[in-house]
């Protein structure tokens, strides 16, 4: 018998835009805790789910107990010992703690089908008291918290005798003393023979458990280490080095004053104390990695989910809470990172796409002008380089790439100045990358203002002139175009110690 | 970048399954009228037609509500409740009035519909009520006020023809420019509300709205108050068929068109509005009740027992939802294939 409980050997995973997963090698031990780390879009989440058999294999070898394995379903990688805990576990929350547990495989009479509650109850005792958690075993998972969830979860793979438990972001939402308490239990699974492998943006929590652990960056596999030979710096340069291989179309613009300025915005578990402005001719990036509150506070301050405290003031103003409308009124415009979903409207054409957000203001008495509607529309299919068959073509069928377009373009007729681009560029192809790069520059350059949230440092270093970086909801970096680098950006989004440099923009 | 090369991919495919829809039904209509016909010809002497177009009338202003509603994901089933209430009220405004103007009868029921609607959409906007839910309420609501309000001023009396005022009566019989009125008064509806759904702001809203209740949401639309907008659209188009259900059928009952909010959604379903909202046109559901109304005149010609009717409506429903989601389905690999080329 190998120490290994599970090998993965030269796994290539591709989807249809590209590898997601190229040529990677990972090893688990038994008994170990074994990290996962990676920038978003590393492929961390695509290595779980080969490793839970969601996803299958483009090419490469599963070796799990020293067989070759390929799982024909998740069910039967659960069934062999395998299980996946993720942040928001997914249970039923008006069953309670032991119906949860054993939910699929209660013990019942053979004859009546009558599950045996008495020894239901028994059971989830004892894997609460091999845990060590105080709870009662027929209390609604309703009335429980988070890290609460997580431990019956936790005791629900115990309960089918899972051999290795995935734990995906499991601290991100939990306070220090349930954090403490998790590393306890992950601690005890040790002991008992059972292997974790732990995923976190925590650089903390990390080196608190690990054993082990594997970097990924774009798809490969940069490095295994032992966590006694690494620092966290070392963790920093393995995760960063994505080359910055094409070049940014970034246009100098004069940045000019102050127009729209955020002050100690708060909301309960999203974001806290952000400080912030904006400037005539300014791209900010805002960087962070998941569960950091950078998509919530652009909501918040475009007036989807409204903030708890703090200011906003636009030219000076002081702005009241807003709804969407208002602030679309007010020259805010939000282009999400939800295309499909928030950005555009599948159903319907390009020209009903574009013209929606003007729509009152190129009607007569509200009757629609459609010659209006197609000068319009043709005249920003042209500029952006929309490729669709034809302007009453459904958005539905177009490449992510030109959906973004279409999403872009339903703004530009409008008298926006404060653009606020979520993963502007997140899952479109090279040549539609480059020309939103081009575009959001040319914005900048014509006086207007621009806030992008993205994921890739590349694309955050190439096109900002100032840089925040959040971490759980705190503005943890601020770095000027020139002071910037994707070791210092890095270093602030996976810790909770301010690292702002130089000026702090007001 | 409009380029010309592939206008015969993906697109236009979807576009013309739209308008397909409106031809298949509009086809169906005719090839089924011709099958009637053969079998008893009088289905298509103009007497029968004419009564299919009066019996379908209502029906079809009534469809352009709940199409409305639909489009924006919802469902308004308390419509058969609101034209009994509306229409027993009206009725006993009007009773023993010799010479009651019956367009100001149709706009006091209008009036009440507007309020139904209102109530209808309150729940649903403000108090956060899943459509169905709330409808359900507001349609035994109706219906008991009807009880209520019958009972306490007419001693629980139908109001029957011999009550109803004379000119209210003729406007029923009454025709213009040979027109019967109440199919005057349905092509008006259906050409406000054509131009209200594709030619304004606030028809191409509803569409917006519906399709992606997000996206709207972003682009700055006001969604509660498209959505409250539906509903008491709704009601004013139910208001008016109580008024016209009255001067129809000369009389004004208590369970007058009771569980004809069925009748209204397998119209606009027939008519090709998609069950999840955000598309759908109202030619679609003009054909979509005027079949609903041949099927029941032809079960009268070919000698089906009327015991058979519901039956036979909820299994057109079930096979034209059926052969969209095949249709739908079948498209859809067309253009995944497509692409993946």
């Amino acid at each position: 018998m190998s120490e290994y409980i599970l090998e993965l050997k030269n796994i290539t995973k591709i989807f249809s835009g590209g590898p997601a997963l190229d040529d990677v090698d990972f090893s688990l031990k038994y008994g170990e805790v074994h990290s996962i780390i990676g920038e978003n879009g590393a492929g961390k989440s695509t290595l779980i789910k080969i490793i839970t058999g969601v996803y299958s294999l483009t090419s490469g070898k599963i070796i799990y107990e020293d067989k070759d394995t390929v799982w024909s379903s998740p069910i039967e990688s659960i069934n062999k010992g395998i299980a996946a805990i993720y942040q928001e576990p997914a249970i039923f929350p008006d069953l309670n703690i032991a119906e949860n547990i054993f939910m699929g495989h209660q013990a019942y009479n053979k004859y009546t089908r009558k599950i045996s509650w008495r020894s239901l109850y028994k059971k989830t005792d004892n894997l609460m008291k091999e845990l060590n958690i105080d709870l009662n075993p027929k209390q609604k998972i309703r009335t429980l918290s988070l890290a609460e969830r997580q431990m019956v979860e936790i005791a629900k793979a115990l309960s089918i005798k899972s051999k290795i438990i995935i734990m995906d972001e499991p601290t991100s939402a939990l306070s220090i003393s349930e954090s403490e308490k998790l590393f306890e239990i992950i601690a005890q699974l040790k002991n008992s023979g059972v292997s974790v492998i732990f995923i976190s943006h925590r650089i903390e929590d990390i080196f608190r458990v690990t054993d082990r652990l594997t970097v990924l960056r774009d798809g490969k596999c940069i490095g295994t280490k032992d966590i006694e030979e690494v620092t966290k710096d070392d963790l920093i340069q393995m995760m960063v080095g994505r080359k910055v291989d094409n070049l940014y179309p970034k246009i100098e613009a004069e940045i000019k004053e102050e127009i729209l300025s955020v002050k100690n915005l708060s909301k309960k578990g999203a974001f806290k104390d952000v400080n912030f402005s904006l400037h005539e001719g300014e791209i900010l990036g805002l960087y962070g990695l998941i569960g950091s509150g950078r998509t919530e506070l652009a909501k918040a301050i475009f007036g989807m989910d409204p903030y708890d405290s703090g200011e906003v003031f636009l030219e000076g103003q002081k702005l009241n809470r807003l709804t969407p409308s208002q602030a679309i009124e007010n020259g805010i415009a939000y282009i999400p990172e939800n295309r499909d979903e928030e950005g555009i409207i599948l159903g319907m054409n390009l020209v009903s796409n574009i013209s929606l957000p003007i729509l009152r203001k190129i009607s007569k008495f509200t009757w629609l002008d459609s010659e209006a509607e197609k000068e319009l529309t043709n005249k920003f299919v042209d500029i952006l380089e929309i490729k669709a068959s034809g302007i009453d073509q459904k958005v539905m069928n177009l490449s992510g790439g030109n959906k973004q377009k279409v999403s872009l373009a339903k703004w530009l007729a409008t008298k926006t100045k404060i653009f606020i681009f979520d993963e502007p560029t997140k899952g479109i192809d090279v040549g539609a990358k480059a020309s939103v790069h081009r575009f959001i520059s040319e914005l900048a350059v014509k006086g207007n203002c621009v806030l992008m949230i993205s994921s890739d440092l590349p694309e955050i270093i190439g096109m900002s002139d100032n840089i925040l970086i959040m971490h759980e909801g705190l503005v943890t970096g601020f770095f000027s175009r020139a002071e910037a680098n994707q070791e210092k950006i890095l270093e602030a989004a996976l810790s909770n110690i301010n690292k702002t440099n130089g000026n702090t923009n007001g | 970048m409009v380029d010309k090369r592939n206008s015969n991919t993906s697109g236009s495919l979807v576009v013309k399954f739209a308008s397909i829809r409106e031809i298949s039904i509009l086809g169906f209509l005719i090839v089924f009228s011709l099958v009637i016909s053969l079998i008893n010809p009088v289905f298509i002497s103009l007497d029968n037609l004419y009564d299919i177009a009066l019996d379908t009338a209502i029906l079809a202003i009534v469809a352009v509500g709940q199409m409305m509603v639909i489009l924006t994901r919802g469902i308004d089933i308390s419509v058969g409740a609101g034209i009994g209430l509306s229409g027993m009220i009206v009725a006993l405004i009007i009773k023993d009035t010799a010479n009651f103007n019956p367009l100001l009868a149709i706009l006091i029921g209008m009036i009440i519909g507007a309020a139904m609607g209102a109530l209808n959409g309150v729940l649903i906007v403000k108090g956060n009520i899943p459509p169905i839910i709330a409808t359900l309420g507001t349609m035994n609501i109706f219906r008991g006020l009807t009880f209520i309000i019958n009972y306490q001023i007419n001693g629980g009396q139908w109001v029957g023809a011999d009550k109803l005022p004379e000119a209210f009566k003729n406007f029923a019989r009454g025709t213009f420019l040979k027109i019967p009125n109440l199919i005057l008064i349905t092509i008006i509806v259906y050409l406000i509300f054509y131009y209200f759904l594709n030619h304004t702001t606030t028809g191409r809203e509803i569409y917006a709205t519906g399709s992606s209740p997000e996206s709207a949401k972003i682009i700055g639309i006001n969604v509660k108050k498209t959505i409250f907008l539906t509903y008491v659209i709704t009601g004013i188009l139910v208001g008016m068929a109580g008024v016209l259900w009255v001067a129809r059928y000369t009389s004004a009952q208590t369970d007058s068109a009771s569980g004809f909010e069925f009748t209204t959604i397998t119209a606009v379903i027939l008519g090709g509005v998609a069950v999840a909202g955000g598309s759908g046109s109202i030619w679609g559901v003009l054909f979509g009740a005027i079949l609903i109304g041949a099927i029941n005149s032809s079960l009268n010609l070919i000698g089906v027992s009327p015991f058979w009717k519901l039956a036979i409506n909820g299994g057109i429903i079930l096979v034209a939802v059926i052969i969209d989601a095949v249709l739908a389905r079948n498209i859809n690999k067309a253009l995944k294939e497509r692409k993946q080329i």
